[in-house]
């Protein structure tokens, strides 16, 4: 087992190499659909009235949200997305700064990478989409979302989805804009193409250096997003993720699966020679047991030959022995009667 | 003496009266998951989604590798002397995937679309999806490779005699898509590296997975010959000398593969520098699982090894086992959304519970079925010298 491992690492190092030079190879890079859709949440003009909350829920066909829309006191917990809240406006941090979070439909999505029925399209014009058709409820996206902003019908057992933000879509495609967009009453989301949006942040930082991080929490992060974030406190303060990457989270597993193939492809040989090795191995112990028995066995015949040829030799010397012996005896015997018959003769005469 | 009132009292032993009940109440959980949805039997949360049955997937998995760990040393390594053991791990192995594919179909939303992978629309960046033809075809494999304990039992001789010739054949396969599904539950984390704690979370968690299973699977032989040889002695041929010299010489090869394990995780340790984490409550959790259930267990096998002590050994063997399944819940329960509070986090309902507790005891049942009946823990006697 010991050598498997050491084939399995080798194969690690082989399947990076690859990695590494497919990168290389390529000259070209694809940095998303152009002129794609995004929407601009700027948190330092959101005043936290959940009008977006009740728009959303209206045109998805959802029913309106529990709690009032002046209801404060519904801040007091961190509230998440879930099947009946495609989008929920928190407030963070004892200042009263609100973020409003959903899908931020990823550049990369993750959701779409570790989708085992490629159920996510990532549309041309900016949106994320799911096709509960082929949903096999494995929930491997909810997993994966570094956002927490999917939610799944636990409810339901029967027809259960995955549900999230559409950005609209339905929308976009007739020529409107989001409907959290147009509930806003104060401008703190704003839609249109994802470039411009990303230079009416600029010029805001220029205008109002003191009142933002001059940063666009998901034009890079992760790949980026289609929903980018203004904020005048660090991100991490309003319930995003800490120090997200600029590499979009699917190639962490990308090199790992391109191993897959090299693995499949190495594997049965090595192993089968393996196995070959060991068959010649016991082989070769077989045979030599074989030459040692026959060696022996050679030996043995030998000797026995050698013995058996001394018993036979003492044998005959000694029935010569012994005839020469009784031969003698007989004559003695021949003798005394003899000498015995002459004595009786002259005893009786 | 009678004949029925024999079978009734053997149908009501203590074994099958506790088991019984516990298959009836969890089989009734069963259906209510599937009657009324995931929310009524789970606890889980739109946050952490994958709960306690997703652990026990993992858990079974890694366990179930007694398969490919004796096969492997016994018929491409030619370890013949661990014959008598293979059977047994085989069936433990197969059972183990039955589970997983049990609490896989309960934790799915739409179990009843599980082919779809395959026969509607493919996901090729998925790890899921390498994981779901892996273990489709393991599982075939592995049901292959016991073919032949059927046919023995069965007496179809012309049938063994195909599926014997296979053996080989079937365990490089087996052994292929065991390194690759086995590593790949790992690499189901490498997405999300914020939400695993860093002590936890690895670019080189396929390799922890893979060597870890190894582990737990050669720990699994352990125990469960210890457990045929108690239960099943009279059946069980081998001679309980013999079984003590196979199990100090798996001990040998267990420690080996743990101290290995052991230093992939220090240098993983060291490669990200993640040693400060170690001083926090999360820290010292980590320390337990790695000092207390590798390390020390790593130790006792050597010296099980080199003192000759089979039973020292046997209680490591469980120690292993708790070592693999704390793992495999520190992974994708307890260290998961490590930075949530209390209130946020997901504690499994009790019915989560209760249906795991089902399915241990359902493959239980099925490995003492099985084994009272088919030649599993003996060589059939038409076929004593075939092998």
């Amino acid at each position: 087992m010991s050598t498997s491992r050491r084939g399995f690492l080798k194969g690690v190092a082989a399947g990076a190499l690859a990695a590494s030079s497919a990168k290389a190879g390529s000259t070209e890079h694809f940095s998303g659909y152009a002129g794609r859709y995004g929407l601009l949440h700027d948190t330092t003009l959101c005043i936290g009235c959940r009008s977006c909350e009740f728009a959303c829920n209206e045109v998805n066909g959802l029913p309106a949200p529990e709690t009032p829309i002046n209801d404060k006191k519904i801040f007091s917990e961190k509230r998440g997305t879930s099947e009946k809240l495609y989008t929920v406006v928190n407030s963070y941090g004892s200042a009263g700064i609100f973020r409003k979070h959903q899908c931020m439909h990823c550049n990369e999505p993750c959701c779409a990478s570790v989708c085992f029925v490629n159920a996510f399209t990532k549309t041309p014009e900016g949106p994320v989409l799911y096709d509960p058709d082929v949903c096999v409820g494995c929930r491997y996206c909810v997993f994966a979302c570094p956002y927490y902003a999917l939610a799944y019908e636990y409810d339901d057992p029967v027809t259960p989805r995955v549900v999230r933000c559409t950005m609209c879509y339905p929308r976009i495609k007739e020529g409107k804009i989001p409907a959290c967009a147009e509930a806003c009453p104060t401008g703190a989301i704003q839609f249109g193409r994802r470039d411009e949006l990303i230079q009416v942040a600029h010029k805001r930082f220029d205008k109002y250096p003191d009142r933002y991080v001059k940063h666009i929490f998901g034009e890079h992060e992760w790949g980026g997003t289609s929903w980018l974030t203004l904020a005048g406190v660090p991100f991490e303060q309003l319930g995003l993720p800490k120090d997200p990457t600029l590499e979009p989270l699917p190639n962490l597993t990308t090199g790992f699966l391109s191993l897959a193939p090299i693995v499949a492809a190495i594997f049965p040989g090595l192993l089968a020679g393996m196995y070959a090795f060991t068959k010649r191995k016991e082989q070769l112990a077989e045979d030599e047991k074989g030459k040692l028995l026959a060696d022996a066995e050679a030996r043995a015949e030998e000797r026995l030959t050698e013995v058996v040829q001394k018993g036979e030799e003492r044998a005959e010397r000694e029935a010569e022995y012994e005839a020469r012996a009784a031969e003698k005896t007989l004559k003695d015997k021949q003798q005394s009667a003899k000498e015995g018959s002459d004595t009786g003769k002259e005893e009786s005469r | 003496m009678n004949q029925p009132a024999e079978s009734r009292t053997q149908l009501l032993s203590p074994f099958n009266i506790i088991t019984g009940l516990i298959l009836a109440f969890g089989g009734v959980i069963v259906i209510l998951r599937f009657a009324y949805g995931l929310s009524y039997a789970t606890n889980l949360t739109h946050t952490t989604t994958w709960g306690l049955w997703t652990g026990f997937k993992l858990v079974f998995v890694a366990l179930a590798a007694s398969g490919y760990a004796l096969t492997t040393a016994v018929y491409i390594f030619g370890m013949h002397e661990y014959h008598p053991l293979v059977r047994p791990a085989v069936l433990s192995g197969f059972l183990g995937y039955t589970l997983f594919i049990c609490i896989l179909i309960f934790d799915l939303g739409r179990a009843w679309r599980i082919y779809y992978p395959f026969l509607v629309q493919a996901g090729f960046t998925s790890a899921l999806f390498e994981i779901a033809l892996c273990v489709a075809l393991y599982y075939s494999t592995q049901f292959l490779e016991l073919t032949p304990i059927g046919f023995e039992w069965l007496g179809w001789k012309r049938w063994r005699k195909v599926f014997i010739a296979g053996t080989v054949g079937m365990t490089i396969f087996g052994l292929l898509l065991s390194i690759l599904h086995q590593s790949t539950l790992g690499a189901l984390f490498l997405t999300v590296p914020r939400k695993l704690h860093p002590l936890w979370y690895s670019p080189y968690i396929p390799l922890h997975f893979f060597i870890s299973s190894a582990m737990g699977g050669v720990s699994m032989v352990i125990m469960v010959g210890l457990v045929c040889k108690r239960v099943f002695g009279h059946k069980m041929e081998i001679k309980r000398e013999t079984l003590d010299r196979l199990t100090i010489g798996l001990a040998k090869g267990c420690s080996i593969i743990m101290a290995v394990y052991f230093g992939v995780k220090v240098v993983d340790i060291s490669l990200a520098n993640k040693w400060h984490y170690l001083f926090s409550g999360w820290g010292l959790w980590y320390l337990v699982e790695i000092l207390g259930f590798v390390l020390l267990p790593c130790l006792l096998y050597a010296y099980g090894f080199k003192e000759k002590r089979p039973r020292l050994i046997r209680f490591t063997a469980v120690l292993v086992i708790l070592g693999v399944i704390l793992n495999r819940l520190n992974v994708s329960v307890v260290a998961f959304n490590w930075q949530f509070s209390l209130e946020q986090r997901y504690f499994p309902h009790w019915m989560e519970y209760v249906v795991v507790v089902f399915l241990i005891t359902a493959g239980i049942v099925a490995f003492r079925w099985v084994s009272k009946r088919m030649p599993v823990l003996y060589d059939h006697p038409d076929y004593k010298a075939g092998h």
